[in-house]
């Protein structure tokens, strides 16, 4: 074979006519087929909580809806994003575009969760955000493709950090996760310590992913003398902390703030050592009739754990996009994200999870949040049996005003 | 390097021929055409996204390969360039509002002047002390980006938008972009080629097989050794900044060490010193990467498998293998 270089270039020239080839489209699929993509941490610090779990309860959710009855099949898929944001977007990009996913639910990790944020609002599909926790989501970076479903770091500072501070917890110092989830946390408890008359004394971040000694942070906090020490992290992050800090008797002088810890948490930590601490949840599971109807429902998928309040809202979350899918139509709900999240917010909801509530125009789902206190292990009667309710928060306080978010969806 | 430079020995003889069309000798044009072949006809088959992300580091690791292929010297801390090019360009699109060519021109620029620095301080020892010495500046550069506010630490800088292309051609939609990367990845592997091919070049592979004796010809070897760092480094930005625009995200993931033992990899796997094995090895890895994400730690275990074997029963890599069995220079 001779090559030449008048064959290189003829065959150079020759590559544009390929390129006219027509574009073979990949979203071409079944019209009647929902596909809904669980995108979370399924190996890191938050897989407890949410993981595996939050599959299978959207799975539940399928289940419940009864939408299959009605001619929609509905197709699950499950992603790790390893809580990288640049990961998680790639997920949701390739989701969008080659697998025809329709919506992403739960996205843990505040980071990947405002990545994932701006992938669905560029490509007008939709997230229903559970486990991610930033505020940021329904205020200053709000969209209108994101439902921010079950909790976020202005309800935590408000029930969490409010309760501390009117127990007389005055000065604060924050040990804080060095990620948007963090930051929001700590800027939102600061702002309530300050409004109700208080002080925080310094901060240090830590880390994340990745962070296992906390020693030299908690020393830190120790040296501050500071009454409370906020812990702004979550997951096996606050494990640790809460463990270590029990090492090195910071809790004899000080005491702890956990701001987000949830029942997988504790459950991990044992109540020998969670005994005592204050937290805060939208969902737990002995809560009442309908929160033990859905634990009972899907706790023989997960190898016997109860839900968790991200789980419960992935749950939730599902629920309430088919119930909205199968009252506009499959081919409607399809066509627009942004005009499925409208149908959304127009229909109230109703579930085991969270019981009634809405959806206000900002994407805040609202429902009602609870203060609990952690067992002693003399209080508990068996596993799982881990909370004191001590004030449930109504709804027009749980979560942030909506004036005061700054979202732009507000004003129009 | 000794490891370095014995492998490639029967693979690239010292004093390569200057022959066939452009410098490239017959098969090395018929792997061209190949490659040309696929970059035009895959985006149809194969989501773009994908292979935008796969030039990205096919010229990642393109530009690695000029450093340890052709110089001998083991850079540890590729990603510094790659991940700080990255941030660079994130940040001139997104902020500036510049048009992408100047964000891949600063993203360029920021990893050759890094590499001018980080070079100017590590080509003074060799071997693993050089390693060492590169691993640790790129460190440094790790810790700088979590720290400084622009970086916007764990969370990256999110959401960069692309701008019009000359300030004319919109390459908002995926397809486009993929004509803009493939251009991108084009002008870097041919400059490569050329580099290696001229009487730089051929100083180069001198000072890799025996650098005393360069010495002694007279040959001023740490200049020659820098400039090929710096330009190493800047294609190295240059990927890094097209990848942002990309992805539309940059973070610490592309500063950070294990970015730097992926390009190693990449351009062990696909065979040092070859001019298309840092192509097919970042193939080979990216598909690995992305087709067993779902398994999560497989990935890791996986790749490690696939370099031990590499290592022990085919250290030319796949290109290397396959030239020297086909008895022609890839």
């Amino acid at each position: 074979m001779t090559l030449d270089r008048r064959a290189i270039l003829g065959g150079a020239a020759a590559l544009p006519i390929l390129g006219a080839m027509p574009f073979r489209s990949a979203r071409a699929q079944a019209n009647n087929t929902v596909k809904i993509g669980v995108l979370t941490d399924m190996s890191g610090t938050y897989r407890d909580g949410c993981g595996p779990g939050s599959v299978t309860c959207v799975r539940q959710a399928v289940q419940d809806s009864g939408v299959t009855g009605r001619g929609i099949n509905v197709e699950v898929l499950q992603g790790d994003h390893q809580n990288k944001p640049d990961l998680a977007s790639t997920i949701a990009r390739q989701w969008i575009d080659r697998d025809g996913v329709n919506v992403i639910i739960d996205v843990a990790t505040s980071s990947c969760a405002l990545a994932v944020h701006g992938v669905v609002k560029e490509k007008n599909s939709i997230m229903l955000n559970s486990t991610g926790a930033t505020a940021d989501l329904t205020g200053s970076a709000c969209n209108p493709n994101t439902i921010h479903w079950t909790y976020d770091t202005w309800m935590l500072a408000n029930s969490t950090g409010g309760a501390m501070v009117k127990a007389g917890g005055d000065t604060w110092f924050f040990i804080t996760a060095d990620y948007a989830f963090g930051h929001a946390l700590e800027r939102d408890t600061t702002g309530l310590i300050n409004k109700q008359g208080g002080r925080v004394l310094g901060s240090v971040k830590h880390p994340f992913p990745g962070t296992t000694d906390f020693s030299s942070f908690l020393l830190q906090a120790q040296q501050s003398r500071a009454k409370v020490v906020g812990l702004a992290n979550a997951g096996v992050d606050t494990i640790n902390c809460v463990k270590q800090a029990a090492e090195f008797g910071l809790t004899r002088r000080q005491k702890l703030a956990v701001l987000l810890m949830i029942a997988s948490d504790v459950h991990s930590l044992g109540l020998q050592t969670a005994q005592g601490l204050s937290l805060s949840e939208t969902y737990y599971w002995d809560l009442n009739d309908r929160t033990r109807r859905l634990a009972n429902k899907v706790k023989g998928d997960m190898g016997g754990a109860m839900p968790t309040m991200w789980q419960a809202g992935c749950y939730s979350a599902a629920l309430h996009y088919l119930k909205a899918v199968a009252d506009m139509g499959v081919e409607k709900a399809k066509a627009s994200g942004a005009e499925t999240v409208v149908r959304m917010k127009a229909m109230p909801t109703e579930d085991d999870a969270f019981g009634a509530g809405s959806i206000r125009q900002d994407g805040r789902k609202l429902h009602p949040s609870y203060l609990f206190e952690v067992k002693t292990p003399a209080e508990s009667k068996g596993p799982w049996d881990y909370y004191k309710l001590v004030r449930t928060v109504p709804v027009e306080e749980a979560f942030r005003p909506m004036a005061e978010g700054g979202c732009s969806l507000v004003r129009t | 390097m000794a490891s370095a430079t014995t492998a490639p020995l029967d693979v690239l003889p010292p004093t390569a021929p200057r022959s066939g069309l452009f410098g490239f000798t017959r098969a090395q044009g018929i792997a061209l055409v190949v490659m040309l072949a696929a970059i035009v006809v895959l985006p149809f088959f194969v989501y773009p996204q994908f292979l935008m992300k796969l030039l990205c580091f096919a010229l990642f690791a393109c530009a690695f390969n000029l450093l340890i292929g052709y110089v001998g010297l083991l850079s540890f801390g590729h990603a510094a360039y790659f991940g700080m090019g990255s941030y660079a360009s994130a940040y001139a699109s997104q902020t500036w509002g510049l048009s992408p060519e100047l964000c891949v021109l600063i993203g360029g620029g920021v990893g050759a002047g890094l590499g001018l620095v980080f070079g100017w301080i590590a080509i003074r020892r060799a071997g693993i002390y050089f390693a060492m010495i590169t691993l640790a500046l790129a460190q440094m550069v790790y810790f700088f980006c979590v720290q400084v506010p622009f970086t916007r630490g764990e969370d990256g800088i999110q959401g960069i938008p692309r701008h019009a292309l000359l300030g004319m051609v919109d390459l908002g939609p995926d397809m486009r972009m993929y004509w803009f990367v493939a251009a991108v990845f084009l002008v870097g592997f041919l400059l490569i080629h050329r580099v290696i091919h001229s009487p730089f070049g051929q100083v180069l592979t001198a000072i890799r097989e025996n650098e005393p004796r360069a010495v002694s010809l007279g040959y001023r070897v740490d200049d020659y050794k820098l400039l090929a760092f710096v330009l190493s480094a800047g294609l190295a930005g240059v990927a890094g900044g097209t990848k942002a625009l990309t992805v539309h995200i940059a973070t610490l993931i592309d500063v950070n060490w294990p970015m730097s033992g992926e390009v190693v990899l990449m351009t062990l796997l696909g065979g040092l010193g070859t001019l298309f094995g840092p192509v097919v090895g970042a193939g080979v890895v990216m598909a690995m990467e992305t087709y067993l994400a779902p398994f999560g730690a497989w990935v890791t275990i996986s790749q490690g498998i696939i370099f031990v074997a590499c290592v022990l029963a085919f250290r030319a890599g796949i290109v290397g293998e396959l030239a020297k069995w086909l008895r022609v220079k890839l």
